[in-house]
């Protein structure tokens, strides 16, 4: 694989014509430090992005380690409740807000929006990077609510409990939510703008790759329902700390009120965590099959109903809350039918690979993981949806069980993929394969041994958020203890793969999948512009076996 | 997805017949099979909820097999063989089958929707808003924190089954939920307790409020749930099929010690009902309320639950006291 490039995509060649230089000054390529300060570019707002999110992942799994080891047994032993609950909080705050979002949308998003469209930058480039800066802002607030015993009413911030418990640190969690949901409004903003404004003219609608596709369904998404979060927790911010009363009972507040603001985002935050994913894979399964995706526009209306009808799906969240009967049962049913554009989707998936020439390669496993697991997490979702079920398994396991399934064996098995996919275009660096596959291998093995037995203690009735529980219990909580240590440990050949094949790797060639997404089409990584000319469009993005790519150097014609 | 089904028409479908029948046998063996993950079924809700779930897992069983099924089988029968450079045959879709993949689940889902409606109502879940039930709260106050908990209390929560909707409870208790403990007060007999008892085969109503912060009303035995609020009442009935002992979860977060929040629902038989009533009526005669509530909602079970937590949680008697008497005092505005 030492050159491939595919003879279609035109990048008019001469000399006169060039772009470069046009007023701008940059250097000629960025060095590491110029990573560490603020940039307007993409590509280093995008590595930004996923390197900021994955630190914040480390220390959102080490929280995870430690509630595992306080569960190691019914009694509370290794945290007091207090700390206990201020890791369950900021746990899962983290992993949704500082590590699936930011790094599936705003990293990979970032890096890849701009080149796979054929801009040479996001739309806004100043926007864009004001919109990251506020990650490492809000990050500073959650870590300094830890000086003030840290938020500990859990990422949905129930009140009154969250009026009444730790509120200095409950008002910092607020500000930082409130940062870094300002961050995903500005982003998504751009990524509509840039997706509708620079792609190449001429690169049709129905040849936008289906990341882009994704990506413009959850900036929507997001455009439309973080605003109603935002407001939500800036009335608890105003409850907590001025006297006011919206969700206060004793002065006539609502209680339920803030669910219903906090569920008509955070419904919606679960697509803004699985549509970029959901992205990913569309990249990653037709190149490693070598066969175009299955049903392209399928794909693409899919994102779209399920943007339609995960609005109108939240109150699921609620179904032994105070809400009426009718109201339950209205949103089992709009909850269903979100079960049929994802169906479509994972079929599509299963029919790119069918009949294809699977590549083993990581990226392809991660993305067969997801697919098998996502399925389960999916089943799990359906028998949720179910209100008369829900009454027994709402905040037990089962829950805790199945939105893993979903969010890692779902999202981050996709940030994986989309990590070892695409590793060689953001750094100009091969990572290690057989590394890889230990991985894999540990982080699926884990995850099933982990996430599963959840479900039969949610069954057999415990609650979820517990620091302490019933020893009826025991057992299966040690095998899902064992379980979080094996993916613990999974992180030790990830870790030592990204830096040794960053730092000492072998080099990347510039299309090393033998891709046609436009990305590939550039350098690896590619030039501070991206592309030397407006690169021309002559087919679509998935048009594997229909346009020959030129494997030897001796082929390439012109 | 197709060359292989045209060269080999009738092995081919008689494969797809072969792994629908398996699929099926499997999917309807796991869906039987199904009552280790739960359990024992203790109120008549019980057996709605788990068929509904048999089904649901029968269902899902099926399509695990099918999906991941297909997935492993594509990633063997189609791997790349070594030295082939050549891109797969390019099939971008197939309309029939794209809409076959559409309109089953979409079927499905309508299917589950009706029966799951259905189960709903059977459990009491879809009981008219703002229906009274006869009885005994005539004399009931006001709650501090609600205007009118007799209007609200059925509007949230498992009501009466379809066919008893017009009929009152056979027995009706007041529940407050407060960090963290349960509180059980029984009008009629005016008896406070900490635990829960009630006979079995009798229609119960549980009016359910917090003083403080949510907590949720969960008995795993009787596979219903209910959210218990300040400032917003809520109800829950059931028929308790089974006598014994259950655990009462709180399973909605309510601060540090939320974990050890649980207490016990007995369910007697009439006649030990009515023995126990008895007994704890005379004692309630013999002292004010407000005693009664510090002397019941201080018995062992409770103590012996916090023993071991004690010096972790920095809970010990004195703390127990003065929790249990604050209760006592917020009950007595609440239900005196
Ligand atoms: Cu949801
Ligand atoms: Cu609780």
């Amino acid at each position: 694989m030492t050159q491939t490039k595919p003879s279609q995509i035109t990048v008019a060649g001469s000399v006169e014509n060039t772009h470069a230089n046009n007023g701008h000054s940059h250097p000629e390529k960025w060095e590491w430090y110029h990573y560490f300060w603020y940039n307007t570019d993409h590509k280093v707002i995008g590595i930004q992005y996923i390197v900021t999110a994955f630190m914040f992942y480390l220390i959102g799994g080490l929280m995870a380690m430690a509630i595992r080891i306080e569960l190691f047994t019914p009694d509370v032993d290794f945290l007091s409740p207090e700390v206990y609950n201020a890791f369950m909080t900021n746990h899962g705050t983290i992993m949704i807000f500082y590590w699936i979002v930011p790094s599936a949308i705003g990293g990979f998003g970032n890096f890849l929006v701009p080149l796979m469209v054929g801009a040479k930058d996001m739309a806004y480039p100043n926007l864009n990077a004001i919109a990251f800066w506020l990650n490492p802002l809000a990050g500073a607030f959650l870590i300094g609510s830890f000086f003030f015993g840290g938020s500990q009413t859990g990422w949905t911030a129930y009140p009154p409990l969250s009026i009444i418990t730790a509120n200095t640190a409950q008002s910092l969690w607020i500000l930082s939510i409130v940062c870094v949901g300002t961050s995903s409004i500005l982003g998504s903003l751009n990524f509509v703008i840039t997706t509708w404004k620079l792609k190449v003219p001429t690169m049709k609608w129905t040849q936008l790759p289906l990341f882009c596709w994704a990506i413009l369904a959850t900036s929507l998404l997001a455009l439309v329902s973080t605003p109603v979060l935002a407001a939500g927790l800036i009335l608890l911010l105003f409850d907590i700390n001025f006297g006011t009363g919206f969700f206060r009972p004793e002065m006539g507040g609502d209680v339920v009120v803030y669910q219903h603001l906090f569920w008509f985002y955070s419904h919606p935050a679960v697509y803004l965590m699985i549509l970029p994913i959901f992205g990913i894979m569309s990249e990653v399964v037709p190149v490693h099959s070598r066969k175009p995706i299955f049903g392209y526009m399928a794909i693409v209306y899919s994102s779209m109903a399920i943007c339609a009808v995960g609005l109108i799906v939240w109150v699921h969240h609620m179904f032994t809350s105070g809400t009426p009967g009718w109201m339950r049962m209205f949103f089992t049913i709009t909850t269903l039918l979100v079960a049929v554009p994802t169906g479509v989707k994972i079929f599509s998936w299963v029919g790119t690979m069918w009949g294809g020439k699977i590549r083993y390669t990581c990226a392809m496993l991660f993305a067969v993981g997801l697919l098998l697991m996502f399925v389960v997490g999916g089943i799990g979702g359906v028998t949720l949806g179910n209100a008369p079920f829900d009454l027994h398994v709402h905040d037990s396991y089962y829950v805790v069980g199945h939105f893993h399934y979903v969010l890692f064996g779902g999202s981050v098995f996709g940030i994986y993929a989309g990590i070892y996919h695409w590793f060689p275009k953001m750094t100009g660096k091969m990572l290690d394969e057989r590394l890889g596959r230990a991985h894999f291998l540990l982080t699926f093995i884990g995850t099933n041994l982990t996430f599963f037995p959840m479900h039969i203690l949610g069954l057999q009735g415990m609650p979820r958020r517990v620091a302490l529980y019933d020893p009826q219990f025991a057992e299966l909580n040690q095998l899902v203890t064992y379980g979080s240590m094996i993916l613990g440990l999974s992180l030790f050949p990830f870790l030592v793969n990204v830096i040794w094949s960053w730092v000492a790797g072998e080099d990347a060639p510039d299309n090393p999948w033998e891709a046609l997404t436009l990305e590939w089409q550039t350098t690896s990584p590619p030039a501070i512009e991206n592309f030397d000319e407006d690169p021309i469009v002559t087919h679509g993005p998935y048009d594997y076996g229909i346009v020959k790519l030129n494997r030897t150097p001796a082929e390439v014609s012109e | 997805m197709q060359q292989n089904h045209h060269e080999e028409t009738i092995p081919g479908s008689m494969w797809t017949l072969a792994v629908g029948v398996l699929v099926t046998v499997i999917s309807l063996w796991v869906g039987k099979n199904l009552s280790w993950t739960m359990p024992e079924q203790a109120s008549l809700q019980a057996p709605l909820v788990d068929n509904l779930f048999d089904i649901l897992i029968t269902i899902g069983t099926a399509l695990f097999l099918l999906t991941d099924g297909a997935i492993i089988y594509a990633l063997i029968k189609f791997r790349h063989r070594p030295g082939d450079e050549t891109d797969a045959a390019p099939i971008k879709g197939n309309l029939p089958l794209e809409i076959f993949w559409t309109a089953i689940p979409a079927i499905i889902v309508i299917f589950l929707g009706i029966y799951s409606t259905d189960v709903f109502r059977e459990m009491g879940g879809l009981e008219p808003p703002g229906h009274h039930m006869g009885g005994s709260h005539s004399e009931m106050a006001q709650v501090m924190t609600a205007p009118d908990p007799d209007n609200e209390s059925s509007k949230y929560g498992v009501g009466a089954a379809p066919d008893k909707q017009n009929v009152p409870a056979d027995l009706q208790v007041k529940v407050t939920g407060l960090q963290f403990a349960w509180l059980f007060n029984y009008p009629e007999a005016g008896i406070m307790s900490g635990e829960l008892h009630v006979p079995v085969g009798k229609e119960v109503k549980l009016e359910l409020v917090a003083t403080d912060v949510l907590h949720a009303f969960w008995v795993p035995q009787f596979r219903i749930k209910q959210d218990v609020m300040p400032g917003k009442p809520s109800q829950m009935r059931f028929v308790a099929t089974k006598t014994g002992v259950f655990p009462i979860v709180c399973a909605e977060l309510c601060g540090s010690y939320h974990g050890g929040m649980r207490s016990k629902i007995y369910v007697h038989t009439q006649e030990e009902y009515d023995a126990w009533l008895e007994e704890n009526a005379i004692a309630a005669k013999n002292q004010d309320a407000v005693e009664t509530v510090a002397v019941n909602t201080q018995d062992l079970s409770d103590e012996e639950f916090l023993a071991p937590y004690s010096s972790d949680l920095g809970i010990d008697r004195d703390t127990l006291s003065e929790i249990k008497s604050l209760a006592s005092a917020i009950t007595e505005t609440a239900y005196q």
